[in-house]
């Protein structure tokens, strides 16, 4: 069974008012267990197709389908989709002042329970397991009192996203340059973190830029995303050899 | 965490949720106000002479008075003589008896809205079960024009509080009553105040002792229930020397189409080193989302910390009436004595909401703080004016003022109107103002990690509110954050 289809998927945005075309046809598909890297230039659509998963509006697909667990997700509103196990880590975490994350995870964790018809868990188990949790990312405990992201370092926000991966823990996880702005030490230990979701019945999409993630977190497949589609498919050599020669000679 | 409250919430639906009509007999004034009406109301309590004059002089006055235009709302001319200024139950025409004689529909009321007439009840609905399960509450409540029942009175007054009706007090302590009555608040201080003063029908009276501090939580409830009438409650609370009170007060109404007029006076006393805390969550219906209905919360709130170190505090959770206008104040005069006010005020759809403090420094070393933050959504307008006055007595007087607005979509407004009048050099003022709005990229943010929007709304309000929840007691904390809620439903698509 696999557990994203993505098939001939066209995105436009509206930008000034006029549609733009962005996604030309994209095909993906992941099944539990892989690890599914996207590679590409900059300005070539991995974050349109991220948010365009998770249902972010501003976007709108004219053509294709996506399907998790042989499901469309392209009627459901974003709640829907996380409720059945598609977790987005953001490029860039927004703040929410006044919101502790403790207080996110809590409403987080209920909200996808009850959608689930299962029972909300107990306010101590989960923060006992979000303080473990933190202190495997090397994020201090005060944390989870603060504000979510808020006044949080580049690097803290990432941590953050993958703290919430591990606490929520989704069916399927797209992480979209979790690994841009992070030093080599934080770099480990976000891969750490990933790797730790890594299961057979859990799938991964990795939005990247740079082959050195890749080192940390050892992708079945790397794509190249560029103009719109998927221009080559390949193992983990394919990012070696576009680590040495770039994204021109494949366009 | 209250997380588990927003789910009730959702659940609870989106409407109004204490707009039900009570079905009793009443014994209502026909429309208008003339001396006759003010006679009326005074004969039907029984009132000594004193105060029948007290009346008719409030009305001499407010008859040569303008209404205030300044604040910042809009609403079509009130035909003063189209209202009713009395409204009693038939059943309560002898005054406040004891509950097994009050009439079964007026207990279902209060059931219905979670307000317990039952000693042995916690504060129901109103009340975290989490908390302290021995906690109790003294409840007075009023019902249109009068007040139907008093709890906890015995236990009470074995430690000398004196908690009940004014209407009660005017005749068992008339000395305090002629006293403080309008000591703080003067018969004809405003068009609104000199109105209650004419025409006021009951409201709640408490005397802490010197030295005393309430063993209890006092608080009433007021219910408008009749059409065209009007509410013009009357609270006058007395904390003698180094005693303390904390209370609370909380308000609904049915929903009605047409406007209702209420307005209430007030008045605190706290001598030195008393201290009074007052909390208010105010769910007088707001109308309905084309501003159809809703009261017209008028009111005038004044607090005067007479004596040194005295201390007195406003809380404040504005989530209904189609119009507030209300400026809960502080008179420093007292030496050392401390005003706050700290107040949530939410506007959504077409309600209007011009709100905020007044503090009056006036002793030494006087210090207040004031806290306001303001939400709007839909279409409403909310406003906060304060008014911090330093007189060339108050030496080293300090303010902190702390305005934060929060808006919820692009059609509604927000203003802030903070005034200073600065007379003595060696005052210390602070201010600072926000303004932020709930963005789509956090609702999203929210929603990607299975929220939807408006529970997402709620946690963002809630956060945004949380140094004013602080300051509430916890039931009041609890019922506060659903009511954000609730008043917020609807406001994000
Ligand atoms: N909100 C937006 N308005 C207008 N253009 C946008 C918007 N977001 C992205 N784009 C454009 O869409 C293209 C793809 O962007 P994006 O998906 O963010 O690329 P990537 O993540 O691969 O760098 C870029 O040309 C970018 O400029
Ligand atoms: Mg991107």
């Amino acid at each position: 069974m696999t557990l994203l289809q993505v098939e001939g998927l066209k995105v436009d945005i509206n930008a000034d008012d006029a549609p733009m075309p962005i996604l030309k046809g994209l095909d993906l598909e992941v099944k539990p267990g892989e690890v599914h890297a996207i590679m590409g230039p900059n300005g070539s659509g991995k974050s349109t197709l991220a948010n365009v998963l998770a249902g972010r509006p501003g976007y709108r697909v004219t053509q294709g389908s996506i399907r998790l667990d042989g499901d469309s997700l392209l009627d459901l509103a974003p709640e829907e989709r996380a409720q059945r196990g598609l977790f987005l880590a953001f490029q860039y975490p927004v703040e929410i002042p006044g919101v502790s994350n403790m207080e996110f995870l809590k409403a987080s964790l209920d909200s996808l329970a009850k959608a689930r018809g299962e029972q909300q868990p107990a306010a101590a188990a989960v923060i006992g397991e979000a303080r473990e949790l933190a202190n495997s990312l090397d994020l201090d405990p005060s944390f989870l009192k603060r504000g979510v992201n808020e006044g949080f370092s580049g690097g803290e926000k990432k941590r953050n996203e993958i703290m919430q991966l591990l606490l929520l823990k989704p069916k399927l996880a797209v992480l979209d340059e979790t690994d841009s702005g992070l030093d080599i030490d934080a770099l480990q230990t976000v891969s750490e973190g990933v790797n730790r979701f890594r299961r057979e019945d859990r799938g991964v999409v990795l939005i990247t830029h740079y082959q050195r993630l890749l080192e940390h977190i050892v992708p079945d497949y790397v794509h190249v995303l560029a103009e719109g589609r998927i221009i080559q498919s390949g193992d983990k050599d394919l990012a070696l050899e576009l680590e040495a020669k770039g994204y021109a000679w494949l366009t | 965490m209250t997380m588990s409250t927003v789910d009730e919430l959702v659940e609870a639906g989106n409407d109004y949720q204490a707009g039900f009509i009570t079905d009793v007999e009443s014994e209502t004034l026909p429309p208008g106000l003339d001396e006759e009406v003010v006679r009326f109301i005074s004969q039907k309590k029984g009132e000594p002479d004193w105060l029948t004059t007290w009346r008719l002089e409030a009305l001499q006055g407010w008859q040569a008075m303008q209404e205030p235009k300044w604040a910042h709302v809009h609403y079509p001319p009130i035909d003063f003589q189209a209202i009713s200024y009395y409204s009693a139950p038939k059943s309560q025409q002898e005054g406040p008896k004891s509950l097994d004689e009050v009439d079964p529909e007026i207990l279902r009321t209060y059931e219905k809205l979670g307000i317990p007439l039952h000693e042995q009840a916690a504060l129901a609905g109103v009340v975290n079960p989490d908390a302290d399960a021995g906690r109790q509450v003294a409840v007075d409540v009023v019902f249109d024009s009068v007040s139907i029942t008093t709890t906890f009175k015995s236990r009470l007054k074995e430690a000398g509080v004196i908690f009940c009706p004014i209407s009660e007090a005017v005749h068992s302590h008339p000395e305090l009553v002629q006293k403080y009555l309008g000591s703080v608040i003067s018969k004809q201080d405003n068009f609104y105040a000199a109105l209650n003063s004419a025409v006021f029908s009951d409201g709640s009276f408490v005397y802490i002792p010197k030295g005393v501090r309430c063993p209890m939580e006092l608080s009433t409830y007021f219910r408008i229930n009749e059409r065209n009438t009007g509410q013009f409650e009357r609270t006058l609370i007395i904390a003698d020397e180094g005693s303390h009170v904390s209370y609370l007060e909380g308000c609904t109404a049915p929903m009605r189409d047409e406007n209702q007029l209420h307005a209430a006076v007030v008045e605190l006393v706290a001598l030195g080193d008393a201290e009074i805390k007052y909390s208010t969550v105010q769910n007088w219906y707001p109308g309905d989302a084309d501003g159809k209905g809703g009261i017209y919360n008028f009111v005038t709130k004044r607090g005067l910390c007479a004596g040194p170190r005295s201390k007195i505090s406003w809380t404040q959770v504005e989530t209904g009436s189609a119009i507030t206008w209300k400026y809960p104040s502080v008179v420093l005069r007292g030496d050392h004595s401390v005003g706050e006010f700290y107040s949530v005020a939410l506007t959504n759809n077409r309600q209007q909401a011009d709100t905020g403090t007044k503090m009056i420094h006036m002793g030494k070393h006087t210090k207040s703080t004031i806290v306001s933050k303001g939400i709007s959504a839909g279409n409403s307008e909310n406003c906060y004016r304060g008014l911090v006055r330093v007189s060339p007595t108050a030496a080293h007087a300090r303010n902190f003022t702390q305005c934060d607005s929060l808006l919820i979509g692009d059609t509604c407004g927000a203003h802030t109107f903070p005034y200073i009048e600065n007379k003595n050099n060696s005052a210390t003022l602070e201010h600072e103002a926000s303004t932020s709005k709930v963005s789509d990229d956090q609702l999203f943010a929210c929603q990607q990690r299975g929220i939807d929007t408006e529970k997402a709304v709620g946690m963002i309000v809630n956060g945004f509110c949380k140094e004013v929840f602080r300051e509430l007691p916890m039931e009041f904390a609890v019922e506060a954050g659903k009511l954000l809620e609730v008043s917020l439903e609807g406001a994000v698509g």
